[in-house]
């Protein structure tokens, strides 16, 4: 009695999870659903990437991690950072521009950040974060730590100098890094195979010694099991993975990108979107009776509520104040000189 | 007081600094096995172990960033340039990410990171081995650019740029690390951003740092025998600058010369020119003028590498214009 009595309670926590991560990815895409009408209105300047269509991938991967390990993102990093547990409120005043954002309004969509909770950035160069993110696993085996360093990058960055250097090292020293490849299949509007020698990217990890998988992103248990394994070898004695998540954008590069453009046909768009990681995983999740259509639409409502709430949020916040452009630029304020040279 | 090289005097502050705090590290090529391209790290492998005093691969952009990468993570790392010629690989690392994150991410990224190794010509090594950056780095905001001209400040600065919670550019002189002078022992710190007189005068003001200190002083050595007193200043940081120490003195002398080892376009001379024209204008005597290394890249041949270089007798000449002896 007491086993089944334990199993069964076990099967609800799990049950739980299960749909908090299919909350996790809905609250990604209706996010970012609302960030391109931000967009559109003005409210969000600059350049902002959507990560619709690869919510499994963030998901999946960040659903291994502990609250103690180290996340390093591109600037298509507002799915990841809300799944982290950053506040839309805050992730959304950030893409705003105000004081009440993630880095008070001096990052940007582009440049997210949670110090509290190891996601150190949203980064704008392509590939110039992989290292960190191998200094990161460094600095963890140095003070002899079992947290694992995570770094999410797109496969146009494997082509980039910093990726082969950096893995390289994490290969040489066995740094605890997961190096985790969202192979979206185009770098803006160029196509993998018009950039890359080799199709294979996993396969590159045998060049540092590194044991890699190829994983299905559009499905979260296959992400999730990929990165389990991967956790698992990066904690010690730790060992380094390249993951290969092979994924798709539903969307434009930018929000000032076409949904198909020149680079790809409104076909393959409108094929790959039927791959969907949000309908793929609702349907795991009801054909294992775990929810059902009226339980989703009330979670949608939901997460659509969260999110409208986080849009009013930074509507509504103030812009940082103006001495704020002089602070954080040194520990202590005009060690630069800035106020002397003007 | 001990008498020291600057090579040594480096070497002490590393090794007194990573026996005071095991969160500093040395990393970087050949400083470990090898003892250091230049023998700045010689004995800190056997001392530190191999997890503290790492060699890397040739990889200045990859081990630049893991350095940034470890500091994010709690850590204080010294990343060892061969030279500065090769950090230009780096340049991404040191200028998007050390530069940049603690503003970026609101004050919630710490970057305490010293990147340091050699710079300027030394005899003969052709253009891309023979080159200045520190305009470069200290057009930057974030970033803390030191040039030591000494091998007492080459310690006190080091220490204090290792303790200090920036980003620091550390630039060594290649022609300096044989230089012998007295150095105090134990924990010798010297603030950064403070310029120091070298020598005392007050007819003309000779600026200089890194290795133009000593071009400086020489030319004041010249000129005194012609009967003309020059003051001599050593900026020792170039950002922060310490403008005050500056002025000071051109508020007494009303004239002065710059001496770089760099370049002439937009080069770090421009700048202090800029600071002295823009708060005591009324002072000047005369123009501020700027001796350089020749703006081409560094030629191979020792006559024309010499010709290239900031001289003493170029120092002199432009001092005798801004006294309007020529």
């Amino acid at each position: 009695m007491a086993t089944t009595k334990t199993a069964r309670k076990t099967d609800t926590k799990l049950a739980e999870k299960h749909r908090h991560y299919l909350r996790q990815m809905l609250l990604i895409r209706r996010f970012e659903e609302k960030a391109g009408e931000a967009y559109s209105l003005g409210k969000i300047g600059g350049f902002c990437h959507l990560y619709i269509g690869q919510e499994a991938v963030a998901v999946g991967c960040l659903s291994q991690l502990r609250d103690d390990d180290y996340i390093t993102a591109t600037y298509r990093e507002h799915g990841h950072a809300l799944t982290r547990g950053i506040s839309p409120r805050s992730v959304m005043a950030e893409l705003f521009g105000k004081a009440t954002g993630t880095s008070k309004g001096k990052g940007g969509s582009m440049h997210l950040f949670d110090a509290s909770r190891g996601f150190l950035g949203g980064h704008g160069i392509v590939g110039g974060h992989i290292p960190l993110t191998t200094g990161i696993g460094f600095a963890i085996k140095y003070k002899d730590g079992d947290q694992v360093s995570i770094c999410f990058f797109g496969e146009a960055a494997i082509n980039n100098g910093a990726f082969h250097e950096a893995l390289n090292m994490a290969g040489i020293w066995k740094l605890p890094c997961i190096f985790i490849c969202e192979n979206n299949r185009y770098g803006m509007g160029t196509a993998l195979d018009r950039a890359t020698a080799t199709w294979n990217i996993a396969e590159r990890a045998s060049s540092y010694d590194m044991s890699r998988e190829v994983v299905d992103g559009q499905d979260l248990a296959e992400v999730m099991a990929a990165m389990d394994r991967a956790v698992v070898r990066a904690r010690r004695p730790a060992a380094p993975t390249l993951l290969e998540i092979r994924t798709y954008r539903f969307v434009g590069h930018s929000m000032s990108d076409p949904i198909h453009g020149h680079y790809r046909t409104k076909e393959e768009v409108e094929a790959h979107r039927k791959r969907d990681p949000i309908t793929i995983w609702a349907d795991q999740l009801k054909a294992e009776g775990l929810i059902d259509d009226a339980a989703m639409e009330k979670m949608d409502e939901e997460v659509k509520a969260e999110v409208a709430d986080a849009y009013e949020f930074a509507d509504q916040s103030p812009d940082p104040d103006p001495a704020e452009l002089w602070t954080d630029v040194y520990t202590e304020a005009a060690a630069g000189g800035s106020e002397v040279t003007g | 007081m001990p008498t020291l090289t600057y090579r040594d005097a480096l070497n002490h502050a590393l090794r007194e600094e990573m026996a005071r705090d095991p969160e500093v590290f040395l990393m970087g090529e050949e400083v470990g096995v090898y003892q250091g391209a230049y023998k700045v790290s010689r004995g800190l492998l056997e001392e530190f172990g191999p997890n503290r005093v790492v060699d890397t691969p040739i990889t200045e952009l990859g081990f630049a960033g893991v350095g940034i990468g470890a500091a994010m993570a709690g850590l204080r790392p010294v990343i060892e340039f061969m030279t500065w010629n090769f950090a230009l690989l780096a340049i991404d690392q040191i200028v998007n990410n050390a530069a940049k994150l603690r503003y970026m991410s609101g004050g919630q990224v710490k970057m305490p990171i010293v990147f340091r190794g050699p710079c300027g010509a030394a005899l003969q090594l052709g253009a891309q081995h023979s080159q200045n950056f520190e305009s470069m780095y200290a057009n930057v905001p974030g970033l803390k650019v030191v040039m030591p001209a000494t091998p007492a400040d080459a310690k006190g600065l080091l220490k204090s740029a290792i303790r200090d919670p920036d980003p620091v550019i550390f630039m060594e002189g290649e022609m300096l690390y044989n230089i012998k002078g007295e150095v105090p022992e134990g924990d010798h710190l010297v603030p950064l951003g403070l310029a120091e007189v070298k020598r005392p005068g007050d007819q003309v003001t000779l600026i200089g740092w890194g290795k133009t200190v000593s071009v400086a002083l020489k030319a004041a050595e010249q000129l005194e025998a012609e009967g003309i007193s020059a003051e001599v200043i050593d900026l020792r940081t170039i950002r922060p600058l310490d403008v005050a120490t500056i002025l000071d003195s051109v508020r007494r002398t009303h004239r002065a010369v710059v001496v770089e080892e760099g370049w002439y376009f937009a080069g770090v001379g421009a700048q202090v020119v800029d600071e002295i024209q823009k708060s005591i204008f009324d002072e000047l005597d005369a123009p501020v003028l700027r001796v350089n290394g020749a703006d081409v890249p560094m030629p191979y041949n020792k006559h024309l590498e010499k010709a290239a270089k900031a001289s003493p007798e170029k120092v002199v000449a432009a001092a005798k214009q801004v006294l309007y002896l020529v």
